[in-house]
């Protein structure tokens, strides 16, 4: 069937992801959409100028991320469950071999443990840079995000602070995986005052923001969409760059409507936007706002201000979602400028579904008909 | 509902097709028993709260039925059918999931239970239908040994409506209300609260209600990885505190995905190697040690703990040294385990021991091993048949059983679904 079918072609090796029905066309098609490369613009900010580069999936692109921050500063560490033979999703491979393992080790099973380590080396000017196996296990270590981590600064009048931490976990829907190996957690970490949270959505982009949150002084989380792990492949300067933080980028250019989203789903907003343009002459402006907190409202109010429409689309569940603050503040901000409501395309408010991932999903299909309505509101 | 209900399950529990086989007059039993605890089975047990091993009177019939078994009598013919009927089902399921699996039928994570089948048999087999039992994301074998219907789980699995848990959960979500079967876990360490509760509830029945009937007991169990979790530690000082009748099954494989035991957790102080069931006596509570692949031995220390639950002298733990024999999912390459130790754990097989250890002892006989065995493919290659057969859920289901009103909150004003209005897949996600 389709996963002996993958394997055969030595696409996807076995691990966590090469199973099941029916993701592997589609993550296919995201590989083919090219979103990675051709934007709008320079999405690495003037980073890769001058600079070899070499196509690499996103997995590997963070692979060499933490290389070169273990490289960097020898009082960085990578820990978590897994990590030292390469990782669940081998984003850490080879890593404890160049390192050792006193830098590169295994933890036992705590997240809160994991977490609240990676504070107390932080706080002693370490890099901690920790991995939760999937986002949805970061819940146990959520208390010690939010009570802790977030605040230390703030609560030490600054003679502390938990800056080097950074916490990585893969996150998102991969097809088949039901209702803890796909949760979206973002929203609940942007509610967070002190924490940056970011979300890559091409190979360039998460080197370059996962060095950023790497060096970053505040503590940070880095969610990584796990289906693009190895369907999202593109260019990748080679060598050490940082992309700017808070700043969101214009994948596509429009003029009717400006849609916003992260991560995976930015493909599907990619996916919509074409659709729409083809079938009914809508022409939408795609951001990409890679940093949720603090993220990148100028971009985006200008961008409305210019459209007068917006769309938000993200895979955790509607009620309370990221896209609530966007909309809250656009609306605020463009107010006498908007044409339409704003819209919202997302999961449902269930918890995330097995057998009706598709049904549960904002797929291309639901925001190119809310486009439409937008557009005709 | 099932388009495709048969009048009757095949996969009851095992059904005897001939005459029950009565071995050797009493002496006789007696003189074995006391050959068994002589030492000539394998020593790993290590038992730290005096279990006795010395032959003890021969119990009534009853008792015997009862799962009750002195230490060191032999098992009756009944109780070796149905325990050689659970391991053998276990085995041939989980075998059949990888089938299914590797084909395309089965999707998403799925955890086997492969080579550990006798510490489920041996401990849940001798439970009652109204104790509880919860579990983690390794669970089909709980599930089938608490007495779930093979078909509903491979339903389940098969993410089909006729699913135990109507397709809703997948492998690492059993659940069964009428077989008290709290699930189904897929984070480590999660189950073993719920367990606690359901063990307290049995306490306060008894104890602030007054209901002498009240002995439920609760097993949870949960693995090696799990007892470096801070929920285990809170739990085992709550089911210490309050003598909870809670036992604890450590299934100690050596292996949480890739991190082996030994490297993941510390030594008790004086030891050089970890020792889980050591965790026990902090807390208030015996530590037990026990040869996992061994079925009787399981038996025997639940069996112990069991009473001690029942009578309400508290919770113990229990920890089962077991292997798995696949990797830690069926999507997990299993790159890190040597073959040297996986073939020292094949020789200890606990279904071909268990074979031996009824045939030496004259308990069964060849014929009615060979019959049990084909009585658990036919019902294996039914159950697949069942969930082949059976239907997908419906699209409304998605929105069911979010909140307790079980259509949900997803209902239209006109009291139907929302699925069903016109335009449902249009515009936003919203549920209002």
């Amino acid at each position: 069937m389709l996963r002996l079918a993958s394997i055969k072609r030595g696409w996807a090796a076995p691990g966590w992801e090469a199973c099941a029905s029916g993701w592997l066309p589609w993550a296919r098609r995201l590989a083919a959409s090219g979103v990675a490369e051709g934007g709008e613009g320079d999405p690495l900010g003037g980073a890769g100028e001058g600079r070899a580069t070499k196509r690499l999936s996103l997995l590997k692109a963070i692979n060499e991320a933490l290389y070169i921050a273990l490289e960097r500063n020898d009082r960085a560490y990578v820990f978590g469950e897994d990590v030292s033979f390469g990782g669940v999703f081998r984003c850490t491979d080879g890593l404890a071999s160049r390192f050792g393992h006193h830098r590169v080790f295994n933890t036992p099973l705590t997240e809160q443990g994991i977490v609240g380590f990676g504070i107390g080396m932080a706080s002693m000017g370490m890099q901690p840079i920790a991995e939760i196996q999937f986002a949805d296990y970061i819940f146990p270590a959520f208390d010690q995000i939010v009570n802790e981590g977030s605040k230390y600064r703030y609560r030490s009048g600054g003679h502390f602070n938990s800056g080097g931490l950074t916490i990585r976990a893969p996150c998102g829907a991969v097809g088949h995986g039901g209702h803890y190996h796909s949760q979206s957690p973002e929203s609940f970490f942007t509610h967070v005052p002190g924490m940056v949270v970011v979300v890559p959505s091409s190979p360039a982009d998460a080197k370059g923001l996962l060095l950023a949150c790497i060096e970053r002084k505040d503590p940070a989380l880095f969610l990584e969409p796990k289906i693009l792990y190895r369907s999202s492949v593109g260019d990748v300067p080679e060598g050490h760059y940082t992309v700017p933080l808070s700043k969101a980028h214009v994948v596509r250019r429009g003029s009717d409507i400006t849609l916003v989203g992260w991560g995976a789903q930015l493909h599907v907003l990619t996916k919509a936007a074409q659709e729409v343009s083809e079938k009914d002459g809508i022409s939408c402006e795609v951001i990409d706002l890679r940093t949720l907190l603090p993220w990148d409202a100028a971009c985006v109010e200008a961008s409305v201000n210019k459209t007068g429409r917006l769309l938000v689309s993200h895979e955790a569940p509607l009620t309370a979602g990221f896209g609530a603050e966007i909309a809250a503040r656009v609306s605020a901000r463009c107010f006498s400028r908007l044409e339409a409501p704003p819209a919202r395309v997302c999961g449902m408010d269930t918890p995330f579904p097995l057998v009706y991932e598709t049904l549960y999903l904002p797929t291309a299909l639901r925001v190119a008909e809310a486009v439409r309505s937008t557009v005709n509101f | 509902m099932a388009s495709c209900s048969a009048p009757v399950p095949i996969c009851q529990r095992y059904v005897a097709r001939a005459p029950a086989m009565r071995r050797g007059p009493l002496p006789e039993a007696l003189a074995r028993s006391a050959r068994r605890s002589s030492g000539s089975r394998d020593r790993r047990t290590v038992i730290v709260l005096g279990v006795a091993t010395k032959p003890a009177e021969t119990k009534s019939k009853k008792d015997a039925a009862k799962g009750g078994e002195a230490k060191g009598e032999t098992l009756s013919p009944d109780v070796a059918r149905d325990l050689y009927y659970d391991m053998y089902l276990g085995r041939e399921f989980e075998e059949m999931c990888a089938q299914m699996y590797y084909r395309g039928k089965m999707f998403g994570f799925v955890h086997l239970y492969s080579g550990q089948e006798a510490v489920s048999t041996g401990a849940i087999r001798l439970l009652r239908p109204d104790d509880y039992v919860c579990s983690t994301y390794r669970d089909h074998v709980h599930a089938l040994s608490k007495g779930v219907p093979a078909r509903e789980v491979m339903a389940e699995l098969f993410g089909k409506q006729t699913g135990v848990c109507r397709g809703q959960g997948g492998s690492m979500h059993m659940f069964s209300r009428k077989h008290n079967f709290l699930g189904g876990f897929a984070f480590i360490g999660e189950g073993i609260p719920v367990g606690l509760g359901a063990a307290f509830q049995t306490k306060y029945r008894r104890e602030a209600l007054q209901d002498e009937s009240a002995d439920q007991v609760t097993l949870s169990f949960f693995g090696d990885g799990t007892c470096n979790n801070g929920q285990f530690y809170e739990c085992l000082n709550m089911a210490g505190l309050y003598k909870l009748p809670h036992i604890f099954m450590v299934e100690n494989n050596k292996w949480a995905i890739g991190m082996y035991h030994d490297r993941a957790t510390g030594p008790s102080f004086g030891d050089n190697v970890p020792n889980i069931y050591k965790k026990g006596e902090p807390f208030g509570m015996p530590g037990i040690h026990v040869d996992g692949m061994d079925v009787v031995k399981v038996r025997e220390a639940v069996a112990t703990a069991v009473a001690r639950a029942r009578r309400g002298d508290g919770p113990t733990l229990i920890e089962c040294e077991t292997y798995r024999f696949r990797g830690h999912s069926l999507a997990d390459p299993d790159e890190l385990r040597t073959k040297e130790e996986k073939e020292r754990y094949a020789k200890r097989d606990p279904i071909p021991a268990f074979r031996k250890y009824v045939l030496d002892n004259k308990i069964l006989m060849e014929a009615e091993l060979k019959d049990i065995e084909q009585q658990v493919v036919e019902c294996v290659e039914d159950s697949v048949q069942f969930a082949e057969a059976s239907p997908k859920p419906e699209k409304g289901q998605l929105l069911e059983n979010v909140f307790a009103d079980p259509r949900g909150f997803g209902t239209a004003p006109d009291g139907g679904y929302r699925y069903e209005q016109a335009g449902f897949t249009s515009g936003t996600a919203q549920v209002s």
